[in-house]
């Protein structure tokens, strides 16, 4: 399928290509086919092209002297992508920790859904997660595949300090904290997972297009694994989907 | 000993910073980077480096310096009056620095941010390409007291004396160019006249990562989905705040991008103290 976008100027240094649709996974695939493409072939002129839901941005490493040839070059570069429908994504199993012992929030959560602790639970861990891209934070996800009976608006004030790991739902979102911060949304669980190391050239293990899978882990295994995140010793290891 | 400089006291939000960190938007890293790079870019050239060389950036109060070898420094940004062991001297000039010697900055009269470079930059650690301040990012992400910054000692440079002549019209001036951004075709008539016809005051709320206005334009903008944002990107809230993003801002945003900022006006308005004013003027870009 091909997608009709609209290019505009962002900075002296920037290209904006946009869709105006929402939240749509084969727009995603789109995006992502067309930003390596853009990375391979304008690799020397570039810093980098990041995408979001509905568009890519690409930022340039000098000033864009003529934007209508840069734009009219993008265009058939795009027209020249074979969209393999085959692709293999990565998917990355997330242990989570949804003991009420080590985040008592959950408890408020499930109260205020009407629900009990094991429905949150099972309905959080059921989808297989689409990552959509990394923002907000370093490594912080924009998911896609909430289920709908966990929407909800996120806190009108938000809290100051939300801790490094929690699990949360913010509206139709829900996402892991990679750094202590404060945040709007509703923590439900917590994860030993470091998601993003500074010490590494490829700082977040995860790219957008992959998957995610949440598994429900005991406190026990969370501190277990803790260790061995802090030791270094523990490396997340994707399958293929 | 290596060279060394010490934070005799630590000024305000004194930081580490160089051009930025590129290429790790697509991670959510922000840029960072001098808030007035072309301040920065100065300070630099005047002491004879390349533009990568990481600096001193300091906010309204500078710190006090003690240099425990001989170096080249400079000092640029802030309109201010620099003393090295109390005796008065110039910004924008190349001074020599002795051991032992001790640097004021004192009679800060406008902007906000000021840079003092050294001679083959500090050496501070590098995280992801770049030495700049962040939060997460760097272990530091703020001078303190009795910090100590290594340096290459300079024994073997000569003091050119070269200086700029700074006619001060980018601290003066007022006038913020920018282009429409990616939104700014859904503001009414009503909107865009009141975005260029109103002078705008720099509200108290002002930091690395952005400026907000005291000014607001009421406005019935739709919501839009989180999408990427830069340095420079003016966004409009549902509520009429106007938010200018800056060097630390975050790589994406919901609120509608309503004006660019040019490279240079992003360094001009970073100059402007809480209470001044500034005016958006419009403009195309050059091909247009």
């Amino acid at each position: 399928m091909k997608y009709e976008f609209e290019y505009l100027q962002y900075s002296e240094r920037a290209i904006l290509i946009r869709n105006s649709s929402e939240i749509d996974e084969n727009l995603l695939q789109e995006l992502i086919f067309f930003k390596n493409m853009i990375e391979i072939k304008y690799n020397k002129v570039i810093v980098e092209v990041i995408n979001s839901y509905n568009s890519l941005l690409i930022y340039y490493i000098s000033t864009i002297e003529n934007f209508y040839s840069a734009v009219l070059e993008l265009k058939s570069l795009y027209l020249d992508i074979k969209t393999k429908k085959t692709i293999r994504n990565k998917c990355w199993e997330i242990p989570v920790c949804y003991d009420v012992a080590l985040v008592p929030e959950i408890e408020v959560f499930a109260a205020h859904k009407s629900m009990t602790i094991s429905d949150v639970i099972s309905l959080h861990t059921a989808p297989l997660y689409t990552v959509y891209f990394l923002g907000f934070l370093p490594g912080f996800m924009y998911l896609g595949g909430l289920d709908d009976r966990l929407i909800t608006p996120r806190k009108t004030a938000p809290s100051l300090h939300v801790k490094k790991g929690s699990v949360a739902i913010g509206g139709n979102q829900t996402g892991v904290y990679p750094y202590d911060s404060p945040g709007g949304w509703h923590v439900i669980g917590r994860s030993p997972i470091s998601f993003f190391d500074v010490h590494n050239a490829a700082c977040c293990f995860v790219s957008p297009n992959d998957k995610i899978k949440f598994i429900s882990i005991k406190e026990k295994k969370y501190n277990d694994i803790s260790v061995l995140v802090s030791n270094n010793l523990y490396t997340v290891k994707p399958s293929f989907v | 000993m290596s060279p060394m400089v010490t934070l005799l006291t630590s000024g305000l939000y004194t930081t580490i910073q160089d051009e930025g960190r590129f290429g790790f938007s697509k991670y959510g890293v922000p840029k960072s980077g001098a808030m007035d790079q072309r301040s920065f870019l100065l300070a630099n050239l005047l002491v004879g480096n390349d533009k990568k060389c990481a600096l001193i950036e300091w906010a309204l109060l500078p710190p006090i310096l003690q240099f425990n070898e001989p170096t080249l420094i400079s000092i640029s940004g802030a309109i201010c009056t620099p003393y090295i062991n109390d005796k008065i001297k110039k910004m924008n000039t190349q001074l020599a620095i002795h051991k032992n010697d001790i640097l004021k900055i004192k009679n800060i009269k406008n902007g906000v941010y000021g840079y003092i470079a050294i001679k083959n930059g500090f050496d501070t650690d590098i995280r992801l390409g770049s030495s700049s301040f962040y939060k997460g990012i760097t272990d530091q992400y703020v001078l303190k007291k009795n910090n100590r910054i290594k340096y290459k000692s300079s024994h073997k440079y000569i003091h050119t004396n070269s200086s700029v002549l700074e006619t001060g019209f980018w601290i003066n001036s007022h006038t913020i160019n920018c282009y429409k951004g990616p939104e700014f075709d859904q503001l009414g008539l009503k909107e865009r006249e009141d975005l260029f016809s109103q002078i705008f005051t720099i509200s108290d709320v002002r930091n690395r990562m952005a400026i907000q206005l005291t000014e607001q334009i009421p406005n019935e903008l739709a919501s839009m989905l989180t999408a990427p944002v830069l340095p420079g990107t003016v966004q409009l809230t549902p509520s009429g705040k106007l938010i200018i993003l800056m060097r630390d801002c975050q790589t994406t945003g919901g609120y509608p991008r309503v004006l660019q900022l040019s490279e240079e006006s992003i360094n001009i308005i970073a100059q402007k103290r809480e209470g001044e004013k500034i005016k958006f003027k419009l403009q195309a870009y050059a091909f247009d």
